[in-house]
């Protein structure tokens, strides 16, 4: 079980930035992120794309301030639970937050903050009606192991770079590989549309475009996918397992069922310290709300060093904090926390 | 707002099929996903209007002379769900300017 002090959920720029603040004060975080790298939105929509507006830098690449914050909280050790989603948090008999994620890794701490940014970022799912009777029962979003479709014939659906590599991939893994694609062009890197086109030459990966997958059918697993071209009509196509993918959009998720208070898929805070209605619980960067809220990261910067003020005195209702400045006493890091 | 200059008519038929008509300024540097988003349309604008998400995705109903659609915009509208080949655009890549002047469009069922 982790035990910290601040129970960070969400890596992006402002969690991390959190770790910074908190240890000049002392305060241990843990952060949990269902992304499988830090960085947020940063990393995961616009690793290449240049900030502005960050006080210091007139240019930086999204990918290169989340590779500083790495840096500069390097001395506080923070840990990292990552590619979890934080899925239920309950409050223990000695007043901490147990928050367990959904492949049941459990943290403890006095004090969450809620840095979730636009929410967890989820597989975007094809609009088939009964897609969802099929999860876990044939249909697929993400690709854990490869090995898991060994001798097994898949359906790929997808036009990027994902959708190729996989189908690349899986062309010496499964018994019967397909990829199919609403159109005849694709957008992932040229080489891997070349390695598709070449291994569909060769017969080893069956290329199906102008075409989508409309329907789904099987009993208590998937038996069959239903493919619907631009021209020629409907068939269905036997198979074991149907794997879309379409990339990855933002959802609020199981935080909509943590008791706080929530306008417009955004966390209401109060803006002495971003705590929300949940004693110990803060709000911090894009995921708060309140009156004259800008969704930026140097907001959310502000958000974050102001809240772990008020946890540490929620911490520490008796102890007393003297404010410091890093030039006077630099930044005195942590050990690394044992695990 | 009303010492700005108003130019041109948008009309935005939202997914319930509701008609919203709205003035909009061509100064300011707008594009037609913020302007629904001001109004408080349901529209996301997730990505903040960098192509990189398809929470603006609309139909063009009207003649009007679009930019360019930009290798960006094609890359997500091909990945994006229930697409019209001839007339689906992302909102974020239309800036609003005299040319965009009785612009029709619907909003796109949410994808996401």
């Amino acid at each position: 079980m982790v035990e910290t002090d601040i129970l960070i959920v969400g890596a992006g720029p402002c969690g991390l930035f959190t770790v910074f603040e908190a240890g000049l004060i002392k305060l241990r975080c843990h952060l949990v992120d269902a992304l499988p790298m830090p960085g947020g939105q940063l990393s995961e929509i616009y690793p290449k794309k240049p900030i502005y507006d960050i006080p210091g830098f007139p240019e930086i690449l999204a990918g290169d301030l989340v590779d500083n914050l790495m840096k500069q909280i390097e001395p506080f050790s923070p840990g990292f639970t990552l590619g979890e989603r934080a899925e239920s948090i309950e409050k223990m008999d000695d007043g901490r937050y147990k928050l367990t994620t959904n492949r049941g890794t459990e943290h403890l701490a006095p004090v969450i903050a809620i840095a979730g940014g636009l929410g967890c970022f989820e597989p975007r799912k094809p609009p088939i009606s009964n897609i969802a009777d099929f999860e876990d029962k044939g249909v697929e979003y993400i690709i854990r192991d490869p090995e898991f479709y060994r001798n097994k014939r898949v359906v790929i659906a997808g036009g990027g770079d994902s959708a190729l590599d996989w189908t690349i991939f899986l062309a010496d893994i499964a018994s019967e590989i397909c990829l199919v694609h609403r159109r005849t062009s694709f957008r992932g890197a040229l080489d891997s549309v070349e390695k598709v086109m070449h291994l569909a030459e060769e017969g080893k990966v069956e290329l199906i475009t102008d075409a989508q997958i409309v329907g789904l059918n099987g009993t208590d697993k998937l038996h069959e996918v239903v493919i619907k071209h631009k021209t020629e009509g409907e068939k269905a196509k036997s198979t074991d397992h149907f794997v879309p993918l379409f990339g990855l959009s933002p959802k609020l998720g199981p935080l909509a069922d943590w008791g706080l208070n929530i306008t417009k898929n955004a966390i209401d805070v109060d803006t002495l310290d971003y705590s929300t209605n949940v004693p110990g619980i803060y709000a911090i960067g894009d995921i708060n709300n309140y009156e004259g809220k800008l969704k930026l990261i140097l907001c959310g910067f502000h958000e974050a060093t102001m809240m772990v003020q008020s946890a540490f005195k929620f911490i520490n209702p008796d102890a007393k904090l003297s404010f410091k400045y890093t030039t006077v006493n630099g930044v005195q890091g942590f050990e690394k926390a044992e695990s | 707002m009303s010492d700005i200059k108003t130019d041109i008519t948008i009309t935005v038929i939202d997914r319930e099929g509701v008609e919203h008509v709205f003035e909009a300024p061509t100064d300011m540097g707008l594009n037609l996903m913020e302007l629904c988003k001001a109004n408080e349309l349901p529209v996301l604008g997730t990505c903040g209007g960098m192509a990189l998400c398809s929470t603006c995705h609309v139909y063009v109903k009207s003649n009007n002379d679009l930019p360019e659609m930009t290798d960006d915009e094609e890359a997500i509208l091909d990945q994006a769900f229930f697409v019209d080949d001839d007339e689906s655009r992302l909102g974020c890549q239309l800036k609003l300017t005299d040319k965009l002047d009785g612009l029709l469009v619907h909003l796109a069922p949410d994808g996401e």
